[in-house]
């Protein structure tokens, strides 16, 4: 999984392989994507004038585009590298993780999507803000925002450094330094119009590149998939087909899975991206496109993994980079040389700079649009402020994200990943569905939902055996299980339900009849 | 009237969504709880190069998206219908 991202710094050159070499090809590919890029973020800021296309693409993204973008923002470098890699080496249970980042699709779907659109504006805070008191429930879901970007971006910029590193050969503080300033270009000046068409471009190659691949491999074997599997388990044996170790643990296979599922729906960039269009309907087939490609993506990494595993071999992919990132770009040297390595290495590097700077607007807006113009200015600041401190998030979380790059060198980028998935599970999904389907929540139950659960799943993790023994090498940890999820999405469940029944908020309660009736029927 | 119309409509869309992410939620860990305690089952090979994991994997993810397919459909026909009606009914009162 994510997991993988852990680039390992030292290499053993066993296979010839032109990775790590500066490599012209890949160079020419991403400078041509940032000059791409950069002059759509040009053309984007000439369109940019207020906070409504600044924010929300001025709501005109049809949900096509939508759903390319929704794909973009969420295909990290991870799911193409780091399932790659997992399935290679593996075999199985790399697929536990195709399709466990898939299934939160369909809930944001079912339950988030259409009420989001219609109740907010710009933030998912707007939606569980709609009927309670603005500050506490500002003050405590911008906290769970950032705390979920900020270990989202750290996971990003890590891995962006170290695979840098390893494709083109760049130091890793310079490579952080190119992601972070491309980033900030892109959301400064071009806004979401600008982080929108990004993500509808890196979207395209990903898809495209990791097509290209899958049918190169699946050429070799009579275009059958199971002809290729059949040829890694005689290789490698049957149990390559069959789930392994990964799994030892049942619980914390189940713990994951509910921060996959869940935290999808609680992730703050992509629920951002219901506002880009239109209308409620527009929102819901945009995520009905999104999980079509999401999909046929992941079940591709069947094909890219196993065409590795076979094409490759478990023990080169692995003398290459101990975590088995390189699987992919290995697997495409060897079907099309030097020139399709380059390629796919600049698609990687692509998919990175897309994804942080979606995270990075939805951080922005946060501190900008919750904190700053309902908090602080009580809903009284103009358009033209509104945009000046937006910006000036921007360029202080681009600062903010270059440094803990550099600071957090070398961490596991797993854990990152898994805790931001666990925080936006238990912080941000069940104050949105309890704020959603609930009369009588309560601004004391949700506020402390949503800081109980960002809190007791950050304390969980730093007891956790990931923390406690693999890092800080005690020889216990004082919580069982590697992802708090299983504990910390109903702890913040019940203390919303019970803390809104032991207060009352009449005024929540008498506007929600208003604020059902709108999150069905849209705007009067 | 109009409002009627609207409560029910209200109801019957939560009942669906409620109903399909139940579902969701039970195929995906039907699938995990299958690969925790019943490694052999998921391990067997109903053909060359296709062992059950494999195929069950493949279909958790062809059914989430078949999952919204149906709701999309139903809601793009049914449950705007309503929303339009409902609509229209405030527009003449």
């Amino acid at each position: 999984m994510i997991a993988l991202l852990q680039a390992t710094t030292q290499q053993t050159p066993t296979v010839s392989t032109r990775i790590g070499e500066p490599n012209v090809i890949a160079m020419a590919f991403f400078f041509a994507f940032i000059a791409i890029t950069l002059g759509i973020t040009y053309w984007a800021a000439r369109r940019t004038r207020t906070t409504e296309e600044f924010y929300a693409a001025g709501r005109v993204i049809t949900p096509g585009q939508n759903g390319f973008a929704l794909a973009g923002d969420y295909m990290s470098a991870a799911s193409f590298l780091g399932i790659a890699g997992l399935v290679s080496t593996t075999g199985f249970d790399g697929l536990i993780y195709s399709t466990g980042w898939l299934v939160g699709w369909p809930v944001v779907l079912f339950l988030i999507a259409e009420p989001l659109r219609n109740l907010g504006k710009y933030t998912f805070a707007d939606v569980v803000a709609a009927r309670l008191r603005q500050t506490p429930v500002r003050i405590a879901a911008a906290l769970g925002t950032l705390a979920t970007v900020s270990f989202y971006l750290i996971a990003q910029m890590v891995g962006a450094g170290g695979l840098i590193r390893l494709m083109f050969g760049l130091s890793y503080e310079t490579a952080i330094v190119i992601v972070g300033a491309a980033m900030m270009a892109y959301v400064l000046f071009g806004g979401m119009i600008a982080t929108t068409w990004v993500q509808i471009v890196k979207a395209g190659l990903l898809l495209g590149g990791a097509a290209l691949l899958a049918l190169m491999v699946l050429a070799k074997f009579g275009m059958n998939p199971l002809a290729l599997f059949a040829a890694a388990a005689d290789r490698y044996g049957a149990s390559v087909l069959a789930p392994g170790k990964l799994v030892a643990a049942p619980l914390d296979a189940v713990s994951l899975g509910m921060a996959l599922m869940f935290g999808t729906a609680g992730l703050p960039h992509i629920l951002m991206r219901f506002y880009t269009v239109p209308d409620a309907r527009a929102a819901r087939t945009s995520v009905f496109y999104a999980t079509g490609l999401i999909g046929f993506f992941y079940l591709m990494t069947f094909v890219l993994g196993f065409g590795a595993m076979v094409l490759v071999g478990p023990d080169a992919i692995k003398a290459v980079d101990k975590g088995g990132n390189m699987a992919a770009p290995l697997l495409a040297e060897v079907l099309g040389g030097t020139p399709f390595l380059g390629f796919i290495a600049a698609v990687a590097f692509a998919t990175i700079l897309a994804v942080v700077a979606g995270l990075t607007l939805s951080g922005a807006a946060a501190l900008s649009h919750d904190l700053w113009v309902n908090v602080v200015r009580h809903g009284e600041a103009d358009s033209q402020e509104q945009l000046r401190v937006a910006r000036f998030a921007t360029v202080a979380l681009g600062i903010v994200a270059v440094l803990l790059g550099i600071l957090f060198k070398g961490q596991n980028v797993a854990y990152m990943v898994s805790l931001a998935f666990a925080i936006a599970a238990s912080g941000n999904f069940p104050a949105l569905v309890l704020s959603i389907l609930w009369r009588r929540c309560t601004t004391e139950g949700i506020v402390s939902s949503m800081v109980i659960g960002t809190v007791s799943t950050l304390l969980l993790i730093w007891l956790s055996p990931t923390i406690q023994v693999d890092i800080l090498k005690n020889t216990s940890a004082w919580f069982p299980l590697k992802n708090p999820a299983l504990v910390t999405i109903p702890l913040s469940f019940a203390v919303g339900v019970f803390v809104s029944l032991a207060t009352r908020d009449d005024v929540a309660a008498e506007r929600f009849a208003a604020a059902h009736r709108r999150m069905h029927v849209g705007e009067a | 009237m109009s409002e009627h119309r609207f409560h029910s409509l209200a109801e019957t869309r939560w009942r669906i969504a409620v109903s399909l992410t139940a579902l969701m939620v039970a195929i995906y860990f039907g699938f995990i709880l299958l690969i925790a305690y019943d490694k052999p089952l998921m391990g067997r090979l109903l053909t060359r190069g296709l062992s059950v994991g494999v195929l069950l994997g493949a279909l958790v993810i062809v059914l989430s998206w078949v999952l919204t397919w149906v709701y999309v459909r139903w809601a793009n026909t049914h449950y705007d219908a309503g929303l339009d009606e409902v609509r229209r009914g405030e527009a003449g009162s």
